[in-house]
């Protein structure tokens, strides 16, 4: 599959040259903690273990806390992303890798982001993080820069660790992550054993990096990929001249977590797998087509961002629809990206020969397309050719780019096309109209190769929306009101205007707008279940740290709502998902031996959210300023988009705005509209960070910290001179 | 043609004695428990229904992520426990409960068509088939 540079083997390991080792003492899993962490450093090439405290435990609980607190301790409020001192943290929690609770498998990755400055959190599939864990260790922190191309090696069946230099390999990772099986497992069989982290060519030069966590397919015979997307984790990874992470471990078990209550954990296991196979199919059907079931139904609701957000739905989106997708994946094989996830959501197609860039000609499996991936690379851009997406998405992967932000990005350069800011001669000949699939393609190309307007749009939109009104005099406010980024990190793929909940759900978002802090769309927009401020208030109390909660344990979030028992709607909070929150507390004791109840969960949550604001004030960020969408995510900025949608429009300024809008020129009735939305976000921010018990300029008070018990002296330092 | 081997019965010969799940839970786990029995004896309104795998659907082979689910030489639906890493998605996806699992055992059970619970049935309820698929 390999198109350039050598890929036998046996020269590939000659190129290697060791320049550290390490061994540890291998030891068993102690009720889903190994109770130590792994520090790498590929500058000073150090390698050593780390104990996990018990407070550090009862703090942080595991995954996204674990790697945050590693990362606190790392950096300095000066640290910027390419400092060495910027780290890589993977880190798993105690749930992470028992096979019985569908998606089990989840890593959480942390590190300073170059988009945002602030820490990222991406959470990710793949097999690395359970190998990890049963290798020995509860995280992985990975500091430093190396001078010249270097992988690590966690070998869990030797407790042995090396950092050695590794000039030949390909970069690519779909042909990266391949190479690395062919090192490392002793043959065919042992394949399923390796697995890797890795990035791509487009890592290297564009911020939007991300990482693929790889997995062997027994099946079809391919390493899988899976993203953690947000954020420009790949690029800190190439930036530290790291080609990969691999780690082996062979002897998985039902017991390799080593839980207290194997019995519990099962019959809850069984439980949802139960539920998963019979009414998947009536719900949401991720066992067929996985998250691009939710095209069509954002469409029908007008949340399918089209034409870069300025539309939610378009006559041609059938072209992108769970069908044309469905017919192109293979069906019938166990897609999890972990053991035991009878979601099985992680979809792909396989022989799909490509029609573009350096592997043109290749017949290829892609991973995907996951939903933000259609909506992104497809209906923003104005792409409803589902065979294009697939094309996108497979090239993004494999460069290591985010395809959210690529979807977003690419959504604005091409809106900035229309309004004459770029033109051929700006953009390199590349003729950015909507739809337009081969400059796309070519666009990405670009990023990869390191070339031209690929540059640019590596960039990402903030520093595209400064360069643009820098060189080429673009008016800054317009690009702000359309560039849809939030704290420098792209939107993913939901059309906010007409829920305030969620455009407060992605603009609080500590690390950027991401759906995965809280997606209240249904319950605001079209249920209307959360009408005031303080219920909206509530909803983005709760949501984000239930959310949270996945992250510190390394589950998946699907699995919690994405298929329902068939009596949910029957319950008193059907939101909620009452049976399942019920799971995650009986797994949680059972892995743990621990006794909580769902109250401590959000108690777990609030620990690690308020820590990580505290870190993003920290990094001289996390300001009520920084939670303010661009309007584009709150309503309609152009007077095309309005008149689209007038009656809609007009009928809001009537009845909710008391403004007459009869015979009112459209621009006027945009600015009448736009105050009243404008304030009312106002308000729902002073809302939410009353109940986050945070001050009115996003500050977590003390007396909040001292109730989660995490007002340390190291974090109070940070809050104080900010406080009244 | 494949062949495929599995068990045959007749519920209208069964009489509920439930011999052959203590032959079947002693030749797996060398002890008498009849939750241990890959062959299961269920009352139904008339008489007795005997529930075991009919080696045919194939539905856990299909389902099982590790691989440690295949068709044998002999036609048979092999659990390989080496591989197995006990997700129990075989037990949820049998239509008819006949992968078998009792909590706490780190991996499921199904008949292997070894034959003690037809040597064991005092009214030839069970028999050994062998077809041609």
């Amino acid at each position: 599959m390999t198109s350039t540079g050598p890929s036998d083997k046996d020269t590939l390991l000659a190129g290697h040259k060791q320049l550290a080792e390490f061994s540890y003492e291998k030891r068993p899993v102690i009720k889903g903690y190994n109770n130590r962490t792994l520090y790498v450093n590929v500058g000073s090439c150090r390698i050593v273990e780390k104990p996990v405290s018990e407070d550090m435990k009862a703090k942080f609980t595991g995954g996204k806390g674990f790697g945050l607190k590693l990362l606190w301790d790392a950096v300095t409020p000066q640290t910027q992303w390419n400092d060495p001192e910027n780290e890589i943290n993977i880190a798993m929690g105690p749930i992470c890798g028992n096979t019985n609770y569908p998606g089990s498998g989840k890593s959480l990755v942390v590190s300073i982001s170059p988009m945002t400055g602030i820490p990222i959190d991406s959470n990710v599939g793949g097999y690395f993080g359970p190998y990890l864990k049963f290798a020995g260790f509860d995280a992985i922190e990975v500091q430093g820069k190396a001078e010249r191309d270097v992988m690590v090696f966690i070998d869990g069946d030797k407790g042995h660790v090396s950092i050695f230099e590794a000039p030949n390999e390909e970069v690519d990772s779909h042909v990266l992550a391949e190479q690395i099986m062919d090192m490392f497992a002793r043959d065919e069989k042992d394949r399923k054993n390796v697995c890797s982290v890795t990035a791509g060519k487009g890592s290297e030069h564009a911020y939007l990096g991300c990482l693929n966590f790889s997995f062997y397919d027994e099946r079809r015979k391919v390493a899988r990929l899976k993203q953690a997307g947000r954020g420009g984790l790949g690029t800190i990874l190439r930036d530290k001249k790291i080609k990969a992470l691999v780690v082996r471990y062979s002897s998985l078990n039902a017991m390799s977590n080593n839980p207290a209550d194997l019995a519990t954990l099962q019959e809850a296991g069984l439980r949802l797998h139960r539920e998963i196979i019979t009414l998947d199919d009536q719900q949401c059907r991720m066992r067929e087509i996985g998250t691009a079931h939710l095209t069509e139904i954002m469409d029908q609701y007008d949340l399918l961002p089209t034409h870069n957000f300025k539309f939610g739905s378009h006559p041609d989106s059938a072209g992108l629809n769970s069908h044309a997708f469905s017919a192109m994946v293979t069906h019938g094989l166990p897609d999890g990206c972990w053991y035991g996830c009878t979601m099985a959501c992680a979809k792909a197609a396989d022989g799909v020969e490509l029609k573009s860039g350096p592997y043109k000609g290749h017949k290829v499996t892609i991973d995907g397309p996951e939903y933000e991936t259609v909506a992104g690379c497809g209906s923003n851009i104005g792409v409803f050719n589902a065979a294009t997406v697939m094309e996108i998405n497979f090239y993004c992967d494999t460069y290591g780019l985010d395809t959210i932000s690529f979807g977003t990005l690419t959504a604005f350069v091409m809106e900035c096309w229309e309004k004459g800011i770029l033109n051929a001669e700006r953009t390199g000949g590349l003729e950015l109209t909507w739809g337009n699939e081969t400059a796309v393609l070519e666009m990405l190309h670009r990023i990869a190769r390191g070339e031209g307007f690929g540059l640019v749009a590596g960039l990402g939109i903030r520093r595209m929306k400064k360069h643009f009104a820098e060189e080429f005099g673009a008016d800054p406010k317009l690009l702000q009101d359309i560039g849809c980024e939030c704290k420098g990190l792209e939107y993913s793929q939901y059309v906010s205007k007409e829920s305030l909940a969620q455009q407060g759900g992605y603009s609080m978002a500590l690390k950027g707008p991401q759906h995965d802090e809280a997606w209240l769309i249904f319950m605001d927009m079209v249920n209307n279940h959360i009408p005031t401020f303080e219920d909206k208030a509530e909803a983005l109390y709760y949501f984000p740290l239930f959310r949270t909660w996945f992250g510190l344990q390394g589950l998946c979030k699907l699995p919690w709502n994405d298929v329902e028992p068939a009596n949910n709607a029957e319950t008193d909070e059907p939101a909620k998902v009452p049976e399942h929150v019920q799971n995650y507390v009986d797994i949680y004791n059972a892995v743990t031996g621990n006794n909580i109840d769902k109250a401590e969960i959000i108690k777990q949550s609030e620990r690690v959210y308020n820590f990580q604001k505290v870190f993003c004030i920290r990094m001289g960020k996390g300001h009520r300023l920084g939670d303010w969408p661009p309007y584009r995510m709150m309503g309609p900025v152009t007077v095309e988009e309005y008149e689209s949608r007038a009656e809609r429009y007009d009928t809001q300024l009537k009845d909710l705005v008391g403004f007459d809008p009869t015979g009112k020129g459209t621009f006027e009735k945009l600015q009448a509209l736009r105050v009243y939305r404008e304030n009312r976000y106002d308000m729902l921010l002073d809302a939410v960070y009353k109940r986050k018990g945070w001050t009115k300029e996003g500050v977590p008070t003390v007396e909040t910290l001292h109730g989660l018990g995490i007002d340390y002296p190291e974090v109070l330092e940070v809050v104080r001179p900010l406080l009244p | 043609m494949a062949s495929l081997k599995r068990l045959g019965f007749d519920d209208s010969k069964c009489n509920g004695c439930g011999e052959c799940m203590t032959a079947c839970s002693l030749a797996f786990f060398k002890v008498d428990d009849r939750t241990r029995s890959a062959i299961q004896v269920d009352k139904t309104e008339g008489g007795w229904h005997i529930n075991v795998c009919d080696q045919r659907c194939r539905l856990c082979v299909d389902e099982c992520a590790a691989k440690a689910l295949t068709m044998s030489r002999l036609g048979v639906v092999t659990l390989d426990k080496r591989l197995c890493v006990g997700c129990l998605a075989c037990v949820a996806v049998c239509p008819i409960n006949a992968m078998r699992f009792v909590p706490g055992l780190l991996t499921p059970f199904k008949c292997n068509v070894c034959g003690a619970c037809v040597k064991k049935c005092p009214t030839g309820a069970i028999g050994i088939v062998a077809e041609e698929m």
